[in-house]
């Protein structure tokens, strides 16, 4: 390729570059995307009254709080709080505060309403833990200045909503008290606190909504005992379930002492089976029950009576009673009638007439409702409407109204577990020359525009067609394999069980698939997907099929929970076929073995470290056969500090599908100190990972062979006080051990201890190398180390002559049987962030130098030259040291704000990044994930190896031909000119 | 200070003192010491002469070489079974008591159950701290007997595993758990059977032991049976390295008279360093100019002076192109 020639070129002109490659402001965009979400919608609020922009605010599971616009979806701004900073209640106060309560209840927070900035923060400190709960008081009147309540950590707090300031502070510090509902009565100053006291005892709380003055008490007393949560019904009635889950128990508590009524669920329900729950309506004087998969309708008459009105399918979401107008309530009712959604609001005290009935379209890749919040607006003819913000299974918002779907989010995207790539279809032959045609104008006018851009003589507005040519550029986002190995299909799978492809050129969703077996089932209550990995890559063989993927879930939650597997077709999304509920799963080896259809075979490690073959064919059997007696692997008990090494035995014995599974054998084991050291981290290789060259020429000559093993595995134990949260404990009694263990023999390589550091650690293993990151509460920073390890029995084959007659031990297998002579550089550095996710860039052949990308705590990627990080690093380096690159030593890294991957942009909630390599040498393909997802390429030592996209071919043509030219007119001119002097 | 020391430290410090000291007497008593040598090894000698069991040797790698040097022959030690370890207490007049230990190394051929296959007998010294160290490890190892030679050559011909393991914790074994380590078989033959532990402790913990041929096992792995079926092992107790210490400097400011922080201007470059590339190109543009105007008027001159010899050097030119 001609491009390749030009390389040469570029080469010279970039060899002078300093470390690190940053971007043009122009260049945003050209080949990174980020998409913004926020996860699954847990509450919304509307505000829709008296402001121009129309708008909801969401709290999600996420623990993002966000402002959407109402029209399109877009996010008016949003807050991302920490990841043990969940929120557990949001309302509007006084038409301009978005109050949030988090944290257990121990915050109470109040952001503005147009921008999102935090206007005030006030803290509950509490003596225990219990329920949370959030009074805005929304219903009283506006204009004065109203207080919050909220509930936490056990005290009942007053919180003034303008200033964040605690008016009172009730503290129920009783341990055995726990508050259920607090009632705030709209026309008196008079909250009620309502809860058990033990199991069997109910109490209620008069207090002054002025001073927190304890205005009367209650108690009465329930033989049955109560169950779960209290429901209230209306303002003076509230609804439990009994001990035994079998009697519906109602206590009104207003006008003068407390009254408790029974009644069996079975009269209302008829028979039934199974867990009970109980749904709030928040609407007049009823409530609706959860049993026998049906949700019953009931409502309560003033003098206690119960009366079944409606029954109706569980598949459905009821939304929040709404106050419509004069008193008038609304509730929203969203089922699944087949393909189709059918929203219904109801009439809280005529239950009969429904306000509206509307039938939606609506794909069937988003699972069933999880949760309905309606909202009413007046219509142009003056009459109400009503639109619903509508979560899905598949964690998607969607925004309905007059019957169709306005907008929808695809919020299942901030929850990624774990993501793969698939290379695209190649392209067919056979490009139709009228297209080529067509477009020869565009191509002419747009280089013309390019050049112009050039040359410095565009004007504004040409620089902003020029920018967007480059965006919508059709190269990098068509539906084909490209040389460079740019365009890929990433397929991500998310926490609600869906399956997404993405682009990698524009981030664009290619398809979506809610994965059946994924989803909850009578054998699989609460399945959750765990991991992805390449299921099959037709290669040569099987060059008609679509690449598949594997997808490994689990039932529950616990490790010996039964495993589901599925198979997914790459290219279409199809689910292929799954296998499931099987085996427990808790380990999934990919070997390096692929049967003739190039499916990929895999060991499926299970609790009690079994091993299980899949594909399950006789072919994949025989293939494994061969290689038995190689297989290794090991587990690593966390909890009991153990790590222990396995080889196949035999044959399952008690199993059915006794061929493809075989019984472990001890090898061998390590076992921590329990009392001093705890496992905290543990990190291998990437097994797609290639390294090129086995040896490193050193400054003076010299040859120093990497210790590679694909089985080595990076393990820190740190002393107990020291794995946990940094400050609670003193340099003194922690420290931090870093291992390096071959998996084969259980050999321990190297072996350090960091005295008066502590977890957490992250590191990244890589070649020969491990980086990791800690804390050092010594020097009160963060640390990164490095430790390269040689191997000295090939040290030897530094004779060149012995090279060339073939003297030398360097093409011999190795075994980890032998005994090793690995010598072990290391070295430290101070770095000033912490870390949540680090990782290295990996290249096609491994040629490219590394860098290390480094996800900080202000949710940016970061990369850091490897170069950096070496522990041949000397305060003065030789002459010869400093030509090989080798940087003058220093005690911290920098941070060299160009690095930033993600230049201006943040990817929330950072949790983890992917490195796919490109075809190309120079590039990898850089994907972060949080709640936000975040791509681009990165060429670590520039892209040495091709030119980059806004290279102007016309002004190199131009050239070219300028220069022909040239050449033929000084030709003619000598020709003339010696002829001229013959005839002299 | 010494509060803020560990006791990992205060140890390693304590080791250090001792070795700087050995090392200082070792070379002045170099010669008494290798007669000593010569008479202890051949009191070993004899010793191992007249026990019955000739079949064990036992070899031991130091690597706190503080206590290098050979002391109280190991075969004396009687043999213990794991379930019940005798810690022998004895008293000194060193703050830092002593006492011996003995633990037992168990093997095991590809599945069948552990046996005992050695003993392991070690010096737990207990620092006036409360620190306390395995330190003169020696190992004597069972040789193997008539009904394990048949299960080791069948290991020896299906290419199997041969494990060991020893207790994680020496003074209540077996601790938590074994600590496991195996090999194939087929790597240890060489004349005997050679083998080498790798223990790692910490403290009086064993955290691994790694087990295996002393030189490499090169794969794929050939049948030899040993010529001679004994032991000969060699053991390496190793403890954690500490380190290295991230290197913290001092910055350099150079603070200006002004209270500013300046900048060390860089050293003035001579003019020539600094204008190379573009006085090259001009002095070949002024030489290649001065040249034209030397050969101009020379030219001239030849073209007016001398019209006859233009004219002759003008016809062999024709000549040669009729040609």
């Amino acid at each position: 390729m001609a491009a390749r020639i030009l390389a040469v070129f570029l080469l010279l002109f970039l060899s002078a570059a300093p470390l690190g490659s940053s971007l043009y402001e122009d260049q945003v965009g050209l080949m990174d995307w980020h998409q913004k979400y926020i996860g699954k919608v847990k509450h919304a609020v509307f505000h829709t009254q008296r402001s121009g922009r129309k708008r909801v605010v969401v709290s999600t599971e996420e623990n993002v709080i966000a402002s959407l616009d109402l029209r399109h979806g877009d996010i008016f701004w949003r807050r991302v709080l920490g990841a043990n900073d969940v929120v557990d209640a949001i309302d509007v106060a006084l038409g301009k505060f978005v109050i949030t309560l988090s944290s257990d209840g121990s915050t109470i927070r109040a952001w503005n309403l147009p921008d999102g900035l935090m206007v005030w923060e006030t803290f509950i400190r509490g003596s225990k833990s219990s329920k949370s709960l959030l009074l805005s008081g929304t219903n009283s009147k506006v204009d004065k200045d109203n207080t919050i309540l909220a509930f936490g950590e056990g005290c009942l707090v007053a919180v003034s909503s303008a200033d964040g300031e605690v008016l009172w502070k009730k503290d129920f510090a009783d341990a055995s008290f726990e508050v259920q509902q607090i009632i705030q009565s709209p026309g008196r100053d008079v909250v009620y606190v309502l809860g058990f006291v033990g199991s069997s005892s109910f109490d209620a709380y008069q207090i002054n909504g002025k001073n927190g003055e304890v205005m009367h008490h209650d108690t009465a007393s329930f033989a049955g005992g109560f169950s779960g949560n209290t429901l209230l019904v209306s303002d003076d009635v509230l609804v439990a379930l009994d001990a035994a889950m079998s009697h519906l128990i109602t206590i009104s508590f207003q006008g003068g002492g407390l009254s408790i009524n029974e009644k069996p669920i079975s009269n209302l329900v008829g028979d039934f089976a199974g867990p009970v729950e109980i749904l709030a309506l928040k609407l007049g004087r009823m409530f609706a029950l959860k049993a026998n998969k049906l949700i019953t309708f009931i409502s309560i008459s003033n003098d206690g009576k119960l009366d079944v009105l409606e029954k109706i399918n569980s598949a459905a979401a009821i939304s929040d009673a709404l106050s419509v107008s004069d008193g008038r309530h609304a509730v929203g009712l969203v089922q699944q009638v087949d393909n189709k959604v059918e929203f219904t609001v109801k009439l809280g005290n005529d239950w009969n007439t429904n306000l509206l009935k509307e039938t939606i379209n609506m794909d069937h890749q988003r699972g069933f409702v999880r949760k309905v919040f309606i909202n009413n607006y007046i219509r142009t003819d003056r009459s109400h409407g009503f639109r619903a913000l509508v979560v899905m299974e598949d964690h998607s918002l969607l925004l309905v109204q007059q019957g169709e779907i306005v907008w929808g989010r695809e919020d299942g995207l901030a929850s990624i577990l774990d993501v793969t790539t698939s290379e695209l279809p190649v392209e067919k032959d056979g490009v139709s020359v009228s297209k080529v045609e067509q477009n020869l104008f565009e191509w002419l006018k747009g280089h013309i525009l390019k050049l112009k851009g050039t040359l410095m003589l565009a004007s504004p507005e040409d620089m902003v067609v020029i920018q967007g040519m480059r965006l919508k550029s059709s190269e990098k986002s068509k539906m084909t394999r490209d040389h460079n190995g740019f365009r890929k299909l990433l397929i991500v799978l998310t926490r609600g069980g869906k399956l997404f492809a993405l682009h990698t050129g524009d981030g664009r969703i290619i398809w979506s698939r809610l994965l059946e077996s994924l989803r909850k089932s009578e054998a699989c209550e609460h399945p959750t997907g765990l991991r992805i990995y390449t299921w099959q890559v037709p290669h040569h063989h099987a060059m008609d099929e679509n690449p598949s993927v594997l997808v490994v879930g689990r039932c529950q939650q616990n490790l010996d929970a039964p495993g589901i597997l599925s198979f997914v077709d790459a290219y279409t999304g199809s689910e292929i076929k799954s296998v499931g509920p099987v085996h427990s799963v808790l380990q999934v080896i990919p070997l390096p073995f692929t049967d003739s259809t190039e499916q990929r075979l895999h060991l499926l490690i299970d609790a009690k470290q079994r091993v299980h073959l899949y594909p399950r064919s006789r072919e994949a059997l025989s293939i494994f056969q061969q290689e038995r007696s190689n297989i290794y692997w090991y587990s690593v008990e966390a909890d009991k500090s153990i790590i222990r090494g396995y080889a196949i035995k035999r044959t399952c014995v008690h199993e059915d599908a006794g061929d493809y599974c075989f019984e472990p054998r001890d090898l061998w084991s390590v076992v921590f100190p329990g009392k001093s050291e705890k496992i905290v981290s543990t990190v291998t290789q990437k097994l797609n990972e290639v390294v090129h060259t086995q040896a490193k020429v050193m400054a003076e000559q010299e040859l120093m062979y990497k210790y590679i093993s694909k089985n080595l595995l990076f393990v820190a134990t740190a002393s107990p006080k020291a794995s946990h949260e940094i400050g609670s404990a003193i340099p003194d009694e922690s420290f931090l051990v870093v291992y390096l263990i071959d998996t084969i023999t259980g050999r321990i390589l190297q072996r350090m201890t960091h005295q008066g550091c502590q977890a957490p650690v992250h590191a990244v293993f890589s070649e020969n190398w491990v980086v990791y990151h800690y804390f050092n509460l010594r020097a009160h920073r963060y640390e990164m180390s490095v430790i390269e390890i040689y191997d000295q029995s090939r040290a030897d084959n530094k004779d060149v002559l012995k090279l060339v007659v073939g003297k030398h031990n360097l093409t011999s297998p190795t075994s980890s049987y032998s005994r090793p002579e690995v010598v072990a550089k290391s070295q430290s550095y101070f770095f000033t962030h912490s870390v949540k996710a680090i990782t290295v860039t990996l290249t096609a052949k491994g040629i490219t130098s590394k860098q290390l990308l480094i996800g900080t705590i202000s949710d940016q990627v970061l990369a850091l030259d490897k170069r950096y990080l070496d522990p041949r690093r000397s305060l003065n380096p030789s002459q010869a040291e400093k030509e090989e690159g080798v940087i003058p030593l220093t005690d911290s890294l920098p941070i060299i704000p160009q690095s930033y991957v993600t230049h201006a942009l943040k990817v929330e909630g950072l949790r983890g990044i992917v490195t796919v390599p490109a075809k190309l040498e120079s590039t990898t393909l850089v994907f972060s994930y949080g709640v936000d997802i975040f791509f681009t390429r990165l060429a670590p030592s520039r892209t040495y190896d091709s030119l980059t996209e806004d290279f102007s071919y016309a002004l190199l043509l131009i050239t070219i031909v300028a220069l022909i030219a040239a050449i033929f007119v000084t030709w003619v001119w000598s020709e003339r000119k010696e002829l001229q002097e013959k005839w002299r | 200070m010494s509060t803020f020391h560990s006791r990992r430290q205060q140890t390693a410090a304590r080791e250090e003192k001792a070795n700087a000291f050995l090392r200082r007497t070792r070379d002045e008593a170099m010669e008494k010491l290798n007669l000593l040598r010569l008479l202890l090894l051949g009191l070993a000698v004899v010793l191992v002469g007249l026990r019955p069991s000739t079949a064990f040797q036992s070899d031991e790698l130091l690597v706190e070489d503080e206590e290098f040097g050979l002391e109280g022959s190991a075969a004396d030690i009687p043999y213990a079974r794991p379930s019940a370890p005798t810690p022998i207490r004895r008293r000194s007049s060193d703050p830092d008591s002593d006492s011996k230990i003995q633990f037992t190394l168990e093997h095991a051929f590809g599945d069948s159950d552990f046996s005992p296959a050695g003993t392991f007998s070690a010096r737990l010294k207990t620092w006036n701290h409360g620190g306390q160290t395995l330190t003169k490890l020696r190992f004597s190892r069972n040789a193997l007997t008539e009904a394990e030679k048949e299960p080791f050559q069948k290991l020896l011909q299906g290419d199997d595993f041969y494990r060991i393991r020893l207790p994680s914790d020496v003074l209540s074994p077996p601790g938590r758990d074994y600590i496991a380590s195996s090999v194939k078989a087929r790597c240890l033959p060489r004349d005997g059977l050679d083998e080498h532990f790798v223990i790692h402790m910490e403290g009086v913990k064993l955290l691994a032991v790694n087990y295996g041929a002393p030189g490499a096992c090169p794969y794929p792995r050939q049948l030899k049976l040993p010529s001679k079926w004994a032991f000969n092992s060699h053991t390496v107790l190793k403890s954690s390295e500490q380190a290295q210490r991230t290197p913290i400097f001092t910055e350099e400011i150079t603070v200006g008279e002004n209270g500013e922080v300046g900048v060390a201007p860089p050293p003035e470059r001579s003019f020539w360093a600094k204008y190379w590339m573009y006085l090259i190109p001009l002095g070949l543009i002024v030489m290649n100019a001065i040249t034209q105007a030397m050969n101009m008027p020379e030219e001239q001159a030849g073209a007016q002076g001398q019209p006859g010899g233009g004219a002759a050097q003008r016809a062999p030119s024709s000549a040669v192109r009729r040609r």
